[in-house]
């Protein structure tokens, strides 16, 4: 590993907190349990597309441990973990098969992230009707994926610009 | 954004719309009974018939909620997120309210008197 990648893990890592601090200050209320923006997975995303998978996992996972200990807890971590995951190996799947841009893998992965979050949901009160939460976390995940989508797309695309300049 | 990107969002929005259309179809019926789950286990079953108001000790903490008109609804919890608090009241079958943090469950069942759990 190049000191150059160590550095942009660093970068990326340290981001992404400060993205999911930011996501906290501002009061977006969906109505539904465990909805949000999800604006550090427009680290996850450019992380992606920028340094390729093993990196962006390193991120995705080195920032879920380090928010849960210093802002959450053990069920936060839980949610986090299960979430951040499942979301990852979609995008990191979706992106490898052709004809998908960058919204279309973050789509995917607002989708699984929430479902992900459901299934520990799911398994912690050990109840299979919390299922019927699943629509409208679907259609919350697809929503913010597009948005994240769209945020991540230019990003990628002046991050490419300096990197060439 | 490119077409496959469109196919995607479609399908996972047709899942969504499926499922919902598949609960309004069997959510109508009314409830008869409240099933309090703790940990996934039934911790208590009261009928809906009278009204009452209910205060719960768990491990986790305290939660009050209310049966009235054959409707529940939480009135307090002492977790940190208050999304069971801030839940519509629930009245037919199939329908829960769920305060994650204390791993409790409230679920409407029955829709006929003598109906056998499904």
């Amino acid at each position: 590993m190049t000191s150059e990648k160590v550095a942009k893990i660093g970068m990326f890592t340290a981001l992404a907190m400060i993205f999911g601090y930011i996501e906290t200050l501002i009061p977006l209320n969906f109505g539904v349990p465990g909805m949000k923006l999800g604006l550090s997975n427009i680290v996850t995303v450019t992380a992606l597309y920028v340094m390729g998978a093993g990196p962006a996992l390193a991120v995705t996972v080195l920032r879920i441990f380090l928010v849960s200990m210093t802002f959450g807890n053990m069920a936060a971590l839980m949610y986090s973990l299960a979430g951040g995951l499942l979301s990852f190996l979609g995008m990191a799947l979706l992106k490898k098969a052709k004809g998908f841009s960058v919204v279309g893998v973050s789509i995917l992965g607002g989708a699984l992230h929430n479902t992900g979050q459901l299934a520990v949901a799911m398994a912690v009160v050990e109840n299979i009707r919390l299922a019927s939460y699943l629509p409208i976390l679907l259609i919350g995940g697809t929503a913010t994926g597009f948005l994240i989508g769209l945020a991540s797309a230019r990003i990628i695309l002046r991050l490419r610009k300096a990197e060439h300049a | 954004m490119k077409k496959k990107d469109v196919i995607l969002a479609a399908c996972i929005l047709a899942i969504a719309l499926g499922g919902l259309l598949f609960m309004k179809t069997r959510d109508h019926q009314k409830g008869s009974a409240l099933n309090v789950m703790v940990d996934g286990e039934l911790y208590a079953s009261y009928s809906l018939d009278e009204d009452r108001t209910i205060r719960l000790s768990l491990d986790g903490g305290e939660n009050t909620f209310r049966i009235e008109n054959g409707s529940v609804r939480m009135l307090s919890a002492d977790c940190p997120d208050q999304y069971c608090v801030e839940h519509a009241a629930i009245s037919a079958d199939h329908e829960t309210i769920v305060c994650l943090p204390h791993r409790l469950v409230l679920e409407i069942r029955g829709g006929e008197e003598k109906d056998v759990d499904a």
